[in-house]
């Protein structure tokens, strides 16, 4: 079945592969001017025209790129001179540690406030449900972080400054698995955990913000159908624990669209994720992006909308293996 | 035509929230519409002896780094931010609608095709693929419209083709094509109409989501360039004065541009109650 899930993902792939590489070759005017930088002579343009082969048909262009690809090359970047699979692979970590402690954040406040909220329609817990989720959608995630800067480090001093990974008291732990709270963890740096908690608060609480809404919206919605349907009421009419109802007959039922949610939660958060980054000076792959795209340096930004489509096309399988844990009809019918 | 104007009536007066939004829509276009001629000061004007002053009564939301006056930047960039997403939108909607009803109705290739394309689209992060295609095809304001359009246009096309499919069958598209109506007609004059309410709620929920797009896009210096007034550079000129407590500058175009796209949502929510009672949350 694995396998199975995996073929259906190869179109995707194929298609986000073709689409980055059209999107180089969509560059205005003459790529090659444009990789030679403006102060470049007819002679140094025509040369690396022939170097980056754009002299040459579109498809045979793309085997290029496609032969680059296969041995993880994706160019190097103009304004620092370093491999941009390398720069991508050493920001990675950064931008992963935030995002899924996002996620985490998001996923324990909105799935209890989404149950609570179905348990008791028309309570405040419902209403609450509802201000968080119509506000979550609405809040422009940069004005959200800004906001929670301005009120938690400048006003009342609670959050370090919105300046990266770690203050300059720390160093960083030894790179074990790039994620800095199970790094200093392994090396028994509590210290280092502590700052490294402190700095992550504040942006994975901004895009939690952010991802909350659609979750507890799907959550509240699924639960409220489950908690009405009939074998909802045949297991209440034999008597069954109330608590056994909601927890076991009903959530497992419910999850299920909550899980078919995270897909459209990661596309919103992928996004995100840069600009919160710019806002936290946060030295993930989203401000590289960034830097890039102001110095208009277009190999690392091809590098990172690949790597993020790529991530995303992977985030979506997983989804969709963790659904066939969690329905076991979805295992029997593949 | 009066049932629909009543049942509208009665669903405004049931929920407040949406006639406030519908209000609040309305504010938002008389901004854009007369704004420029109203606001006290020239958007562009600055006065560096007044360089980061507090809201007074003289500048009720405070001045900006250069001393230009936030109120009237803010009031004057609502034409360029609801002109971006309603164009872009409109881009979305038109090809999308089309497109989508084209696949539904057809079927074969033609859905074959679109759907790949479509399929492709989504398997982006959609932010991420707009600033792709930003940073590809150069950074203008007309560019921001068409990637805003591009990320938008799956939604369309996935609702139109399910409504056509559901409907290329039923009994008023058979009689159309016994009386000889071309293909092309049937869609634009049969089903086209059918679909258009459910397209119009979906209009007013991209909307929303097209504008914090388009800010975002701005925010991280992509499309509209300074000195030009426009909610997301004006929240990221602002962002480097919250850490030293100017709040105002970074505030109120957050809250404008937050307003904004919590009043389309809300009017989303709304003409979904009147379009479709049975989906009423």
């Amino acid at each position: 079945m694995v396998l199975r899930r995996l073929a259906t993902a190869l179109p995707s792939i194929a298609g986000v592969i073709v689409v980055t590489f059209l999107l180089t070759r969509a560059l205005p005017g003459d790529p090659a001017a444009y990789f030679a930088g403006v102060a470049a002579t007819q002679q140094a343009i025509e040369e690396i025209r022939h170097l980056m082969g754009f002299d040459r048909s579109l498809l045979v262009q793309f085997f290029d790129y496609l032969r680059q690809l296969a041995r993880g090359d994706l160019g190097t970047s103009i304004s620092t001179g370093q491999p941009v699979a390398q720069e991508l692979l050493t920001r990675l970590p950064a931008s992963a540690e935030l995002t899924f402690s996002a996620l985490f954040l998001a996923l324990t406040i909105a799935v209890p406030l989404g149950v609570a909220a179905a348990r008791r329609p028309g309570s405040w817990v419902d209403h609450a449900c509802r201000i968080v989720t119509t506000a979550g959608v609405s809040l422009p995630v940069f004005f959200t972080g800004l906001l929670l800067v301005y009120l938690l480090y400048y006003l009342a001093g609670w959050a370090p400054a919105p300046l990266g990974r770690l203050d300059v008291f720390n160093s960083p732990p030894t790179n074990w698995t790039g994620f800095y709270l199970i790094d200093s963890l392994i090396a028994g740096d509590l210290a280092a955990f502590h700052a490294t908690a402190a700095q992550l608060a504040l942006p994975a609480a901004t895009m939690a913000i952010f991802a909350l809404a659609p979750l507890a919206r799907i959550t509240r919605g699924s639960m409220l159908a489950a908690l009405g349907s009939d074998f909802v009421r045949t297991a209440r009419a034999n008597g069954l624990s109330r608590r056994r109802i909601v927890y076991v007959y009903a959530f497992r039922n419910a999850v299920l669209p909550v899980i078919t949610t995270l897909g459209m939660v990661f596309s919103f958060m992928l996004g995100a994720n840069v600009l919160v980054e710019k806002v936290f000076a946060w030295p993930g792959i989203g401000s590289y992006a960034i830097e890039a795209l102001i110095a208009s340096d277009y190999a690392p930004v091809q590098g990172f909308v690949l790597t993020m489509a790529l991530l995303y096309v992977l985030l979506n399988l997983l989804i969709d293996l963790l659904y066939g844990l969690v329905d076991p009809r979805v295992r029997i019918a593949a | 035509m009066s049932e629909a104007l009543r049942h509208a009536g009665y669903v405004l007066g049931e929920n407040p929230l949406t006639a406030a939004a519908f209000a609040l829509f309305t504010f938002l276009v008389l901004c854009a519409v007369l704004g420029p001629g109203l606001v006290p000061y020239d958007p562009l004007a600055s006065d560096t002896a007044r360089a980061l002053s507090p809201p007074s009564a003289a500048h009720w939301f405070g001045t900006d780094q250069l001393g230009r006056d936030i109120f009237s930047r803010i009031v004057v960039a609502t034409r360029l931010d609801l002109g971006i997403a309603v164009t872009a939108v409109a881009l979305a909607f038109a090809i999308g609608t089309l497109s989508g009803l084209a696949a539904g109705y057809f079927g074969g290739w033609t859905d074959r095709i679109i759907g790949r394309i479509v399929d492709t689209i989504m398997a982006f992060p959609l932010f991420v693929l707009a600033m792709g295609i930003v940073a590809a095809l150069g950074n203008t304001l007309a560019n921001i419209v068409y990637a805003t359009a591009i990320i938008n246009l799956p939604i369309y096309a996935r609702l139109a083709r399910t409504e056509a499919n559901v409907r290329r069958e039923a009994g008023f598209v058979e009689a159309a094509r016994l009386c000889g109506n071309s293909e092309a007609r049937i869609v634009l004059a049969q089903l086209l109409p059918n679909v258009m309410p459910l397209m119009m709620v979906q209009v007013s929920l991209t909307l929303g989501y097209a504008i914090l797009n388009a800010a975002g896009l701005s925010f991280i210096g992509l499309g509209v360039r300074p000195p030009t007034a426009e909610w997301g550079i004006m929240v990221a000129e602002g962002a480097s004065f919250i850490v030293s407590g100017e709040w105002w500058a970074a505030l109120f175009p957050g809250l404008f541009l937050m307003a904004a796209v919590f009043c389309f949502n809300l009017m989303g929510d709304g003409l979904r109650d009147i379009v479709d009672p049975r989906m009423r949350t």
